[in-house]
């Protein structure tokens, strides 16, 4: 086999591009498909590290967290009832990178520059990236309520699972039988709609059991109870007749710190322990990276790719997003932003189309008593035309009735979504 | 000596091209896999139960998506499942049926 001088230059040139296409092609398995950052490392950032792991292992991931341990919120108004204890809330990040090759990194990011795609963290060192993902949940807001102090040891929201948790439920401990604990909520949307509701549920069912003279006060800004209102009205009237008195159209006015009073409109109401969720918005850092876009308050997002609406490469998942209506900022709705950002960012970095026809489901349960619970669950579909996430019609719902059945599920719950976030 | 360059090259080549083919294949039923992920926050990552739900992984894919009808049709007993089932179109239980079924059990 002999070649012209002519036709050697031809094949060799030829295979010099050949080569080169080669190249890029292993390159999937010795370098790195892309980088990707994220910030958070709760139901939304963990979930997202992971599978965009699992699915494409040839991507480089690196979750910034500023806590070593996660601590779940869902189950921890458990801990005011006294029924479960914050250590059984609480996982470790190791499998995250022992198992699938994360780069879990402790530490507090200080700024993004989004123009040179890098993440500055308070260590000093910096992170490029290809794709940033932001997952900082909803921030509290308690300098929005006048008189409220901020870091007050005192007046606690106990709306982060930790210790402020373990502090109100020493309040409640130590309040003498025939106290008032008063609880306000925000105008929604906030942070886990059914949450307050349940927690009044849980103290009441504390005090039933130990200081039944006791009162449970829901201060509501809302109009009406936000989420499961048939379920809890009925626990509050059938289990806590007598302790459970709810107020809705009642916003917080202004609080007096010193006799423990939530001012009102149109009166004032004195409480042995003040429980003060304050007004939420997204994490700081998506404030400061300019992912706000919504109300002043929550990040814009396409549906498709929870890529921002304001700034290019950056997505953002969980709490911090503007939800399509009826989209709730619960936990298990962070998870299911997480797998649909993550399909698309492995998607993106390959040069791959993106699914056109996400699915997000979503299941919140909710204690009334020690060990009977209820739910509420649906499927969302996107809409092409109008660019959101719908709730699929006839799908949904809530429990015929409260359950001891359910209460193995929501605790089962916990187990898998803890697992498929972090294990 | 000219012919052992370019055979090198050409190997390359072919080593290159074999190297494409796994991704293409590991495209297949992406859809399911996605949507099945819409399952696994509750029935474990891929289906692997961590205990209380269900395993979904490895089951038939014949048992899955009569199991999704009953639930749709309201004929099997259930606290949430008859709830969730209707959210899904037949082709999108049919897609992620395909996905738990190709999970390995051991």
């Amino acid at each position: 086999m002999t070649f012209s001088r002519r036709e050697f230059i031809k094949l060799l040139s030829a295979s010099a591009v050949m080569a080169g296409n080669a190249g890029c092609a292993t390159a999937t398995t010795s370098k790195a498909a892309g980088r990707v950052v994220v910030i958070g490392a709760g139901f939304a950032g963990a979930t997202a590290a992971k599978y965009i792991r699992m699915w494409s292992p040839d991507i480089q991931v690196t979750l910034v967290e500023r806590d070593t341990e996660f601590i779940s919120c869902p189950l921890s108004n458990r801990v005011l009832a006294g029924t479960m204890q914050l250590k059984e809330l609480t996982r470790d990040y190791g499998k995250l990178q022992a198992k699938h090759g994360v780069k879990v990194v402790h530490d507090e990011v200080v700024a993004i520059d989004t123009e040179r795609r890098a993440v500055k963290l308070a260590s000093g060192s910096t992170l490029e990236y290809d794709r940033l993902i932001v997952a900082p949940g909803a921030d509290l807001l308690p300098g929005e309520v006048p008189g409220l102090p901020t870091g007050s040891d005192r007046i606690l929201h106990a709306w982060k699972a930790g210790p402020q948790t373990v502090a109100l439920r020493k309040q409640l401990e130590a309040m003498p039988d025939g106290g008032v604990y008063a609880l306000t909520i925000p105008k929604a949307p906030y942070r886990c709609p059914p949450g307050p509701y349940e927690r009044a549920c849980q103290v009441a069912w504390y005090f039933k059991n130990h200081k039944p003279r006791s009162k449970v006060l829901i201060l509501d800004a809302n109009e009406d109870v936000v989420s499961k209102k048939g379920l809890f009205t009925k626990a509050w009237v059938e289990r806590y007749a007598g302790i459970v008195e709810y107020r809705p159209n009642s916003e917080l006015v202004e609080v007096d710190a010193g006799s423990l009073t939530a001012k009102l409109a149109f009166e004032d109401v004195k409480a042995d322990v003040l429980n003060v969720v304050p007004p939420q918005r997204a994490g700081k850092i998506a404030l400061d990276a300019g992912l706000i876009n919504a109300n002043n308050r929550w990040c814009g997002v396409d549906f498709l790719t929870y890529e921002s609406t304001a700034v290019k490469n950056v997505h953002v998942l969980g709490d911090s997003i503007m939800a399509a209506p009826q989209m709730p900022k619960s936990g298990h709705m962070a998870n299911q932003h997480a797998k649909v950002c993550a399909a698309a960012i492995v998607a993106l970095l390959h040069g791959e189309a993106v699914n056109t026809q996400p699915l997000l489901t979503n299941t919140c349960y909710s204690f009334v008593s020690d060990k009977d619970v209820i739910h509420v669950a649906s499927v969302h579909a996107y809409n092409a035309e109008k660019k959101t996430m719908e709730i699929v019609q006839g799908s949904g719902g809530v429990s015929a009735a409260a359950s001891e059945l359910e209460g193995q599920y929501a605790e089962a719950w916990g187990r898998n979504i803890w697992a498929d976030m972090l294990a | 000596m000219r012919v052992r360059v370019i055979s090198g090259v050409l190997a390359g080549l072919f080593a290159g091209l074999a190297g494409v083919t796994p991704a293409a294949e590991k495209a297949e039923n992406v859809n399911g896999r996605n949507w099945a992920a819409t399952c696994t926050g509750c029935h474990g990552t891929n289906g692997y139960s961590e205990g209380g739900m269900p395993n979904l992984a490895g089951l038939q894919k014949a048992y899955i998506v009569t199991a999704m009808r009953e639930f749709k049709a309201g004929t099997r007993q259930a606290t949430v499942m008859h709830q969730h089932a209707k959210g899904y179109s037949d082709e999108q239980i049919e897609r992620i049926a395909e996905f738990f079924a190709a999970q390995k059990l051991d």
